[in-house]
């Protein structure tokens, strides 16, 4: 089964033909959809701001990882969920469009890194992390999320 | 005001900017990626407020070292939202998440200055606590949600279902 066969049938289902078919499916999805963009995005710079030194200084990046955690792990699989929603009822289009592949890759590449590089670098001893490599991880990371949400928002446009 | 909204609307630069290729869609692409900025950070502030995160830092410290990125970010939102709004001003007007975006965003304006009146004084009191009275919790409480309504009324000025016809 060829990738775009795959997409076809995940349009076909009787679950992109909801979406499709109702007047308020999507804009409701595409809401929660915002509400979890907001809620990644103060997750994601909380730990990071602070990573570059402009963000809260009085606690140890290894405690506001920790502290952010539960909201960066739950807003992500309010994205997902939301996002595979979105996905199934237009998922051919999709297939054809640079836009989504382009968010998929940096979507990827946003959670490995964010999950192996910078959470290594949060939870180690900041003695022994000097200020340039933190720096160059959270900009690297902030980079990355960008891609995500840039890429997403460029899907809409077509 | 509506006659106000056609004014705007049939400005030259008004025009421009509502039938240009590029410059409406960057305008409103900034303004929603901008969320991720400015409310990403006043979420995370509001759950600071209700205790759920961040408890063993101080209030004053996540107010305080958040505070020039949302201010920021707020301009942005409000410059980029006002450029959309010029754009587009009479079927903006007339759109009813429009109205309710803007009294929700009335109401979040007071709820934030109801707060910082009344924590001005007193918050040295309680800002190391983990859980902050009930009053702080309200506050933020009540942002989230209005945050929220926010969020969802703007996405849905797009859908022009309740469109009255002048």
């Amino acid at each position: 089964m060829s990738v775009l066969s795959f997409f076809t049938w995940c349009e076909n289902g009787s679950l992109g033909e909801a979406i499709r078919v109702s007047k308020w499916l999507f804009p409701v999805i595409e809401s929660f959809h915002l509400l979890g963009l907001a809620v990644i995005g103060g997750a994601v710079l909380v730990v990071n701001l602070r990573l570059l030194g402009f963000g809260i200084e009085r606690q140890p990046v290894a405690q506001l990882w920790r502290d952010t955690r539960p909201f960066l792990l739950g807003s992500l699989t309010v994205m997902l969920a939301s996002g595979l929603l979105l996905f199934t009822s237009e998922a051919t289009k999709l297939y054809y469009h640079g836009a989504f592949w382009l968010k998929m890759s940096s979507l990827l590449l946003s959670i490995l890194f964010t999950f192996t590089v910078v959470r290594r670098v949060a939870l180690a001893d900041p003695r022994r992390v000097g200020p340039f490599r933190s720096r160059a991880v959270a900009f690297i990371s902030i980079v990355l999320w960008s891609l995500v949400g840039i890429g997403g928002r460029w899907i809409g446009f077509s | 005001m509506l006659g106000f909204c056609q004014w705007l609307g049939n400005t030259p630069w008004s025009v421009a900017l509502h039938e240009s290729i590029l410059a409406y869609p960057v305008v409103e692409s900034v303004h929603v990626l901008t969320l991720c900025l400015f409310l990403g950070l006043v979420v995370m502030l509001d759950l600071r407020l209700l205790g759920v995160t961040m408890l063993k830092t101080p209030v004053s410290e996540v107010m305080g070292r958040l505070a020039p990125w949302t201010i920021a970010g707020f301009a942005v939102m409000a410059i980029t939202g006002s450029l959309l709004f010029y754009a587009i001003p009479v079927k903006t007007y007339l759109n009813i998440f429009f109205r309710l975006k803007v009294l929700f965003l009335l109401l979040a304006g007071a709820n934030t200055a109801v707060f910082h009146r009344m924590t001005s004084n007193n918050m040295s009191e309680w800002d190391q606590d983990p859980v902050p009275p009930l009053r702080a919790r309200l506050a933020g409480g009540l942002s989230l949600v209005l945050w929220a309504g926010i969020v969802v009324a703007g996405r849905m000025i797009a859908y022009n279902w309740f469109d009255k016809e002048i």
